[in-house]
């Protein structure tokens, strides 16, 4: 007999969630609620839970039978009695505070949910964190949200963001498109996993040009069900961003150091998550973030003169029939390509034969790669493909004039991206190559600057 | 008293000496400073059954910034909350089940790490990382079997460096170190049978030479709970011994008192003659111009506000005190304290502190007050802060009629108890989900038996027989903060092991008796002292005047204790010279007396050589040269 069916024999009806008694074969007894079990934990053991509130796994081998005490209900702890008093002059106190978010004059937010650590709790299917909360649970649970906005939310899709690609950054596109439409915000608000956040913000940039309000991407990196979470002061910025910034467009919002003080706002094509955990892993790269959240106020950076900002248009003077740039398609044949030493130059001509279109080099320093590489690169040239050239080095941008290796990639045809971040060169090119059909143009493209995601000033900042 | 019933559990919480913190492989090493600081808000998160958790409610109603000070050789970014945590410390899990096997305990199959919430900032995550290892067995005390509840491994929070009011400031190096929790089935006895039951059980843990010693490195919780009560009582941070008889016999008074006050309550009033918050009113205009200090200080800050409560059928039970300084009144003071409120009055009271009869009067009248049968409060303070704290005030009060109500307190350390919080409930406990649970399997635990520690007599009897010790003197050192260093000492030195024990265990408490520092004494200063003594650079009659300089602190080295007490080391050569003077001074002496004369010379000698040459290579020397002279004559 499997596991699996040991597991239905003892279990017979009893569900999750019951207060059961477990037998022991010694006799002895545990009792508890049962727990759901993580589906990728091997199901040779059952999970209890305690009245001291710890959880505790049983080996089936050792349970006699399991008999059923009661049947499942949310215990709901008896909070502060919130309605002894009578009093009116407390009464009328404390009015205010339940109708803020009623009040109208409040500026409207859209507020998006797409997945991700901000909107996430503990999955017994997979005993990690998951994203189950929506939108709405985060507004229920930051109650102080309602004192700079009045929000209305809307679940599009609930994906890890390791899952999401070209497909959801059009649906997201799209809905934007809606919300604005609609007439009704003065800025919409993403909620998004951090992993791929800049792959989504740089998308977001180049399908919708000249927004006529705030688009603000947030996330978190430590999960909405911990005390510590970074998840509510990050999206309590992104919305005094989205509701106070003077500039609109596709911005980040997410912590500026590891204490809970300043929250960044970042233009979309020219941020990087740096770190895998920690909460300020986010950076604008090559600039400094163009505005601080601080104290629940907004403090605009000194912005480099090269960054070109469109106007916070105030939402009554949008037209219905606004026309907004909006090109939401993209083309997923294109190759990011890491070059390291010992790299295998035949790979080329296999990214070629599988049909991608534009092959987006991350070479060394300034934007080098060995010279085994030149003849596969020239036949792919030839063959109708763009190359690009950025560099691994993240910050900075690439110069193929100051060696031979770069002098000769320029004879070979490969163009250099300057400071573009490489990730956001891959999803420029992706956006080109679905909305455009003219390859030269497509080339001409990928040198401009469209979205600030060339800077051709960088600023002496000190870090 | 005869007739109270103490009940009282223990969970004594005690550091394990591994090498490394539970959840990262930084070291257990106290910070001596702290290099980098950062700021935290922390706010209450839905458990896993979807309910908040009282506690944290509680502490959300008080949420200030909190400040974190770090090590960079005690903390990383595991501790700051930056990181996910690493595997269970495999050291710590060892040790955890060896303790399990030792009292007997049924070790769980697989061990959920859980997330216990606590937002007062002591856990940089908001919540603490424990595991129950093992339920049920006991610990034997005098052929008596004392029940144990559950044995947990957890981690230990941050270190409170301070608390303005506005920032709470937190030590991280502490933050991470593993604790094991042992919480013993309640006992009934009196305070010394039950603080007997505490340092058996911390002399068993010890016994497994895998815990930390010294102050901080054990703390109790103590449940109390007085003629069956049903309110549970947790008192924290209870961290010696002498303090925990002091803590329970002034909660036993406490609670007694209380229920009294409940037996009276319930004996004199029918359940529907008292009304809590029935009526509540802003009286700050009656205060406006009141002559009080207390309330002009409330009401010169422009944000504070004064309520009135009224409480009917409560005439006479705010002040009732069955026992000296034990009333309600004082418990909602407490109370609203921990609100940021300074304090409040109740109608018993007044008038009285600056408050007078008019305005008395006024407030009876505001508040429609019989004044034959009814009470009231009054409270003044933040108004932002007004609600939660009327509301706490109506619980509490809807809890007089039956006694004890459940909460956790904090202990002085004169042993008297104040309020902190309401009980935690199990709402707070949801699973870490950043660990996968862990087997536990018999391949684990076989090898794990053979390291289970001796019984505590055999333990003694082991230590006495391979120290030469008597046995009283190594129950002395073994009980004492100086263990580790002792066998340290008795292995690299040659000094007698016995000399070492009394040394670190009477003479320091001697001089701890007469109010020194024995903190100073760490295991580097008396490792420095006893080399010395070993190489001969100073005399055994040294070691004590080294300690007491260093203890009562006017010297702040060991070198500087043997400059200032002019102990410097002889050569043999001086030596000699010395003593011939001495020899040539006292021939009449010698000449009277023969080999007797030894005594007399020994003091003189003595009186110059204390402390810089052993007493006994005197005697010698001493005898040497009279036999010589002696012989000679004859």
């Amino acid at each position: 007999m499997s596991t699996n069916d040991d597991l239905q024999s003892i279990l017979n009806d009893i569900k999750v969630g019951d207060i059961v008694n477990v037998v022991l074969n010694n006799s002895s007894v545990i009792s508890g609620r049962l727990m759901p079990r993580y589906e990728s934990s091997e199901r040779d053991h059952i999970v209890i839970k305690l009245p001291n509130g710890y959880n505790v796994g049983i080996m089936l081998k050792k349970i006699k039978f399991i008999t059923k005490v009661s049947s499942f209900s949310i215990e709901t702890e008896e909070l502060p009695k919130k309605n002894l008093y009578n009093s009116s002059s407390l009464k009328s106190q404390h009015k205010n505070d339940n109708d803020l978010s009623q009040i109208s004059n409040l500026p409207k937010i859209a507020l998006i949910s797409t997945g991700g650590t901000i909107a996430s709790k503990i999955d017994y299917r997979t005993g990690g964190v998951t994203s189950v909360l929506s939108a709405k649970d985060l507004y229920t649970s930051i109650p102080e949200l309602s004192l700079y906005a009045s929000i209305d939310t809307e679940i599009l899709f609930n994906e890890y963001s390791e899952n999401i690609g070209p497909m959801h950054w059009h649906l997201i596109a799209n809905k934007i498109i809606e919300k604005i439409n609609s007439g009704n915000y003065d800025g919409i608000i993403i909620s998004h996993g951090t992993d791929t956040m800049s792959y989504t913000a740089a998308a977001l940039s180049f399908a919708l040009q000249d927004l006529p309000i705030p688009v603000i991407i947030v996330g978190a990196q430590r999960s909405s069900d911990r005390p510590s979470s970074d998840a509510s002061s990050n999206l309590i910025a992104s919305v005094i961003f989205a509701t106070q910034l003077d500039y609109s467009g596709v911005f980040v919002a997410m912590h500026g150091s590891i204490s809970d003080k300043e929250i960044y706002c970042h233009i979309g094509t020219r941020v990087r998550k740096n770190h895998t955990s920690k909460r300020d892993a986010f950076k604008s790269i090559d600039i400094p973030p163009i505005a601080v959240v601080q104290d629940d106020r907004v403090e605009i950076q000194k912005i480099p003169s090269n960054i070109i900002l469109h106007k916070n248009k105030n939402r009554n003077k949008i037209n219905k029939e606004f026309n907004i740039i909006s090109k939401t398609k993209f083309d997923d044949r294109v190759f990011l390509l890491k070059y390291y030493p010992g790299f295998n130059p035949i790979l080329i001509e296999n990214v070629q034969k599988l049909g991608y279109k534009v092959i987006i080099i991350e070479g060394t320093g300034l934007g080098h790669i060995n010279r085994n590489c030149f003849s596969y690169l020239k036949d792919a040239i030839a063959s109708g493909m763009l190359v690009f050239m950025t560099s691994q080095c993240i910050w900075g941008r690439t110069n193929l004039n100051v060696y031979d290796t770069g002098r000769d990639l320029q004879k070979i045809g490969i163009i250099s991206l300057s400071n573009m971040l490489s990730e956001t060169a891959m999803v420029k090119a992706m956006w080109l190559l679905a909305n455009y059909n003219d390859l030269d143009y497509i080339r001409n493209k990928m040198q401009e600057n469209i979205s600030n995601e060339i800077t051709f000033i960088t600023p002496i900042v000190e870090e | 008293m005869n007739e109270i019933i103490l009940k009282v559990g223990f969970e004594i919480h005690q550091q394990l000496s591994t090498k490394n913190k539970l959840f990262c492989n930084c070291k257990c090493l106290e910070a001596e400073n702290y290099d980098s600081i950062f700021l935290r808000k922390l706010r209450p998160a839905h458990s896993e059954l979807g309910s908040y958790d009282r506690a944290s409610i509680f502490e959300f109603t008080k949420m200030r910034t909190i400040k974190y000070h770090s090590s960079y050789l005690s903390s990383c970014l595991v501790e700051a909350d930056e990181e996910p945590p690493h595997e269970i410390n495999r050291d710590a899990m060892d040790t955890a089940l060896i303790i399990s096997l030792a009292l007997n305990s049924n070790i769980i199959d697989e061990i959920n790490v859980m997330r216990k919430i606590v937002i007062d900032g002591s856990n940089t995550s908001g919540f603490q990382r424990t595991m129950l290892i093992s339920y049920g067995g006991h610990l034997q005390i005098d052929g008596k079997k004392i029940g144990v509840q559950t044995i947990c491994l957890e981690e230990d929070s941050g270190k409170l460096l301070s608390d303005d009011g506005k920032f709470r400031e937190y030590g991280l190096d502490r933050l991470g170190i593993p604790l094991i929790e042992i919480a013993l089935e309640p006992v009934t006895g009196t305070p010394t049978e039950i603080v007997k039951i505490a340092l058996n059980l911390g002399r068993l843990l010890r016994t497994t030479k895998r815990v930390a010693r010294g102050l901080g490195s054990i703390r109790q919780d103590v449940n109390i709970s007085v003629n069956n009560g049903k309110g549970i009582v947790e008192i924290k941070g209870v961290q010696r011994l002498d303090q925990l008889i002091k803590v329970i016999e002034y909660e036993t008074i406490r609670q007694h008192g209380l229920i009294l006050i409940a037996e009276k309550m319930n004996r004199e009033r029918k359940s529907n003659d008292i009304i809590i918050g029935d009526k509540i009113m802003d009286i700050t205009n009656i205060f406006m111009d009141s002559s009080s200090k207390i309330v002009q200080k409330v009401i010169s800050n422009k944000e504070n506000i004064f309520m009135a409560i009224r409480v009917k059928g409560f005439k006479g039970l705010f002040g009732f005190e069955p026992y000296p300084d034990i009333r309600i009144g004082k418990e909602l003071g407490e109370l609203v304290r921990f609100y940021g409120f300074g304090g409040l009055f109740h109608s018993d009271e007044l008038p009285n502190y600056g408050i007078t009869d008019i305005e008395v009067r006024k407030v009876n009248e505001i508040l429609d007050i019989d004044i034959s049968k009814d009470g009231f409060i009054i409270l003044g303070g933040p108004r932002e802060k007004m609600s939660i704290a009327i509301s706490a005030i109506c619980d509490r009060l809807n809890n007089v009629s039956s006694g004890v109500p459940s909460e956790t307190r904090a202990a002085r350390i004169d042993g008297k108890t104040i309020y902190s919080r309401p009980k935690p409930g199990s709402a707070r406990m949801y699973p870490e989900t950043d660990i996968a649970p862990f087997k536990i399997t018999d391949d684990l635990l076989v090898p794990l038996k053979e390291k289970v520690p001796k019984s505590w007599n055999e333990t003694i009897s082991y230590l006495a027989k391979k120290y030469q010790l008597n046995k009283n003197l190594a129950e002395k050192i073994f009980d004492s903060n100086y263990f580790e260093i002792f066998e340290v000492l008795s292995g690299l030195t040659k000094i007698s092991p016995s000399f070492i024990a009394s040394k670190l265990t009477e003479d320091i408490l001697n001089f701890e008796r007469q109010g020194y520092d024995s903190s100073i004494l760490n295991n580097n200063i008396l490792l420095d002292i006893f080399k010395r003594l070993d190489s001969g650079l100073i005399a055994k009659e040294s070691i004590n005047l080294i300690m007491e300089k260093l203890m009562n602190r006017t010297t702040k080295s060991v070198d500087e204790s043997i400059r200032v007490l002019g102990i410097k080391s002889i050569s043999d050569e001086e030596l000699e010279k010395i003593i011939d003077k001495i020899i040539e001074d006292n021939v009449l002496i010698i000449q009277e007396k023969g080999m007797k004369a030894t005594s007399a010379l020994m003091g003189k000698c003595m009186t110059i050589l204390r402390g810089k040459v052993n007493g006994k290579k005197i005697n010698d020397l001493i005898n040497n040269k009279l036999n010589i002279i002696l012989n000679l004559k004859k």
